[in-house]
């Protein structure tokens, strides 16, 4: 029983983690309505900006995750600014195959700047000892994902849904031309939306790090259950993502722990029920 | 009236002409005489996810030719590298290898990092005559495919047969197996078992896990409550590993008493660093650590820290590129600059040689490699992690053959 509850923790641990590393996705997918298959390659930036701040210039852990998180959102206003911010307005396919070609490339570049190898993420003591919590066995940096989870999780639902930028950037989405009419300057607020998509894709891949590594394969490794996440929760709920992702932690851990033999392939399956009965995820918003 | 003088003149133009061909032939045929080219096809996965492990059989072949210099005796030993990619392309791989031997004349091939890739060359090589040498890939029956390859890295039958053997003896009652799912980790996990349980052992529980699982803690958990002595373990290496030890040592695996066994690709000296303190007290079979003591590790490390930095760590592979070469010179030297496939097959079958990783030898029947295979210890040692050995089983033959 205690290792049942044991692994039910380290599965909401990893939903979390999931969570994290998808919501940037959430945001430019489901709310600006851009397929952005380049958003492992944000998060990977993200990664790199906080293994390079900790290895070579000797930053703490928490430190480098706001210098991750300001680094990405930087690049993504530049990259927005620059050529995704002429793709809004082309089909579904262009956007796809811009996006993968970015991811490719950020690929290639990493190669080039930071070598093929592995990067070493040695996270500090006070995160990788183990935690007695309430009888459970859980180590720290499982717990510090959660509570990271928790918080992005209420930051971002009240963003998006009970402030004024928030309001602008659903109604942008919705209906561009009448916005504009409104006196909303839509394209600022698509850069600052879209820097804040790649700055939580910066965040989210600093954390994951410390857990999966950090390789120049990155930004296609993570891909699929990234997209699982958005796909499940329901694109541009942020509520949504967040119950799918720790939904699929759960399942997962679960299901590997108690039929190991099946156990990998079960959260597939759910996706390919879930696509059949519940097209639009969760909480899908209709467009 | 200008008869005569181009009369005159065409001779000593002729002349000249002549004795400049003369002497380009002659200088052309004293070169040849003097410095003969082979070339050496090698075929790495050098973009994409496996990158990283082409790179490092490439820096054994320069640190090689660094140390050792491009001539043998009056040839001169010239390299042409190829990338096939990585293990899912055998087509390109095969692609590859007849553009090397048709195209830039390869006299002998060197390389395929993966079991597909090499299997796929197999039949091209044995038609084309040209001998090959196995950079990595270890399945066991590839050398079986062509009597034109040899290997100079190991199977995985050699390596894990040898940890199960070592296990059983050393008070292992019991032991939980956790291996990826795909060939090599079956292999793994056959030989693991067969020769623990051929010296008393008792296999728990065994789980075979996705290729590029992450996550390991449900696997482990599970694997813990099972209660044995031991875990066995083996995935492809690279962030997975990575992944793995820091879940078994999330886990607590070796702090509540179980010993932890994996093959030693798992805890490749370079991953090292990326592991930490999740390898302390790992037990792993391998046949190279950077650790070892002999004159010809020396040298090579040397080498190697020169091209790479002081404070660089050679990879298995490293070394595996660096015994390639070595092959090949040998077998140059020992047929006396002669490059025709049979003698270079003659020269193979049976080469000793003083490796970094101790002495080797290519099985003259095989032609697979014959090789002292270290269990070993992670331990740390002046600030950093490492793979001592303390205990050597010596020249251990594939047992799958």
């Amino acid at each position: 029983m205690a290792g049942l509850l044991t692994v039910v923790a380290d599965g909401v641990a990893y939903g979390m983690l999931l969570f994290l590393f998808s919501i940037g996705l959430s945001v430019t997918l489901g709310l600006m309505r851009f397929i952005n298959l380049a958003h492992g390659a944000f998060a990977m930036c993200g990664g790199y900006a906080a293994v390079m701040l900790m290895n070579a210039a000797g930053v703490p852990f928490l430190l480098t995750l706001p210098a991750a998180f300001v680094i990405t959102g930087v690049i993504g206003v530049i990259s927005e600014k620059a050529v995704i911010k002429h793709l809004y307005r082309m089909p579904e396919l262009q956007q796809v195959l811009f996006s993968i070609g970015m991811a490719f490339a950020a690929s290639a570049l990493a190669v080039i700047i930071f070598g093929p190898q592995q990067q070493p993420v040695l996270l500090p003591d006070w995160l990788t000892g183990r935690v007695d919590l309430l009888g459970l066995e859980i180590t720290g940096y499982r717990i510090f994902l959660v509570v990271c989870g928790l918080i992005a999780a209420v930051l971002l639902i009240a963003l998006f849904n009970y402030t004024l930028f928030g309001a602008k950037v659903r109604a942008s989405v919705d209906n561009r031309r009448t916005s504009e009419g409104m006196g909303i300057n839509v394209e600022r607020l698509f850069s600052i939306t879209f820097g804040l998509g790649a700055a939580l894709a910066g965040l989210g891949g600093a954390l994951a790090v410390g857990f999966l590594g950090l390789d120049p394969t990155f930004p296609f490794k993570y891909l699929v259950i990234v997209l699982m996440v958005v796909a499940i929760g329901g694109p541009g709920s942020i509520a949504g993502s967040f119950g799918a992702a720790i939904f699929l932690g759960v399942a997962d851990a679960l299901f590997k722990y108690l039929v190991p033999e099946i156990g990998s392939f079960v959260i597939y399956g759910l996706l390919v029920l879930m696509m059949i009965f519940f097209p639009r995820g969760f909480a899908g918003r209709t467009a | 009236m200008c008869l005569p003088t181009s009369l005159h003149r065409f001779p000593a133009r002729a002349f000249l002409v002549a004795a400049f061909f003369i002497a380009a032939i002659s200088n052309f045929e004293i070169a040849y005489a003097q410095d003969r080219k082979l070339t050496v096809g090698v075929i790495l996965p050098l973009s994409g996810a496996f990158a990283d492990q082409g790179k490092h059989y490439e820096d054994g072949i320069k640190v090689f030719q660094k140390i050792h210099g491009n001539k043998v005796g009056n040839v001169v030993v010239e390299t042409v590298v190829r990338d096939d990619q990585g293990p899912g392309s055998g087509d390109l791989a095969r692609r590859l290898t007849q553009e090397l031997i048709q195209r830039n004349k390869a006299q002998i091939i060197l390389g395929y990092s993966f079991t597909p890739n090499a299997m796929a060359s197999a039949t091209l090589l044995t038609e084309a005559k040209t001998p090959a040498v196995i950079v990595n890939a270890a399945t066991s029956i590839i050398t079986e495919k062509s009597p034109y390859f040899s290997r100079v890295s190991f199977t995985l039958p050699q390596i894990a047969s040898s940890l199960g053997t070592w296990a059983a003896k050393s008070s292992v009652k019991t032991a939980y197996t956790i291996v990826s799912d795909y060939a090599p980790g079956l292999d793994a996990e056959t030989w693991f078992t067969k020769t623990f349980e051929a010296g008393g052992g008792k296999i728990v529980g065994s789980v075979r896990t996705p290729v590029a699982a992450m996550e390991y803690s449900p696997f482990l958990q599970r694997a813990i409550e099972a209660k044995p002595d031991a875990i066995f373990a083996f995935n492809p290496g690279g962030d997975v590993a990575v992944a793995f030890m820091k879940a078994t040592k999330e886990r607590g695996v070796t702090k509540s008493g179980i010993k932890l066994l994996v093959t030693g690709d798992v805890v490749d000296d370079n991953l090292l660093p990326a592991m930490g303190d999740s390898v302390e007290d790992v037990i792993s079979a391998l046949h190279y650590q950077v650790e070892l003591d002999n004159p010809a590790n020396a040298k090579f490390l040397k080498g190697f820290r020169e091209m790479f930095g002081a404070n660089a760590v050679p990879s298995y592979r490293v070394v595996q590129g660096y015994d390639g070469m070595a092959l090949i010179y040998q077998a140059l030297e020992k047929t006396g600059g002669k490059t025709d496939a049979d003698s270079i097959m003659a020269a193979i079958k049976g080469a000793k040689l003083d490796s970094p990783r101790g002495p080797i030898q290519i099985d003259p029947q095989t032609r697979d490699i014959i090789e002292n295979i270290y269990i070993r210890r992670g331990v740390q040692k002046d600030g950093k992690w490492v793979n001592a050995a303390f205990e050597t089983i010596e020249a251990v033959k594939d047992p799958a053959k």
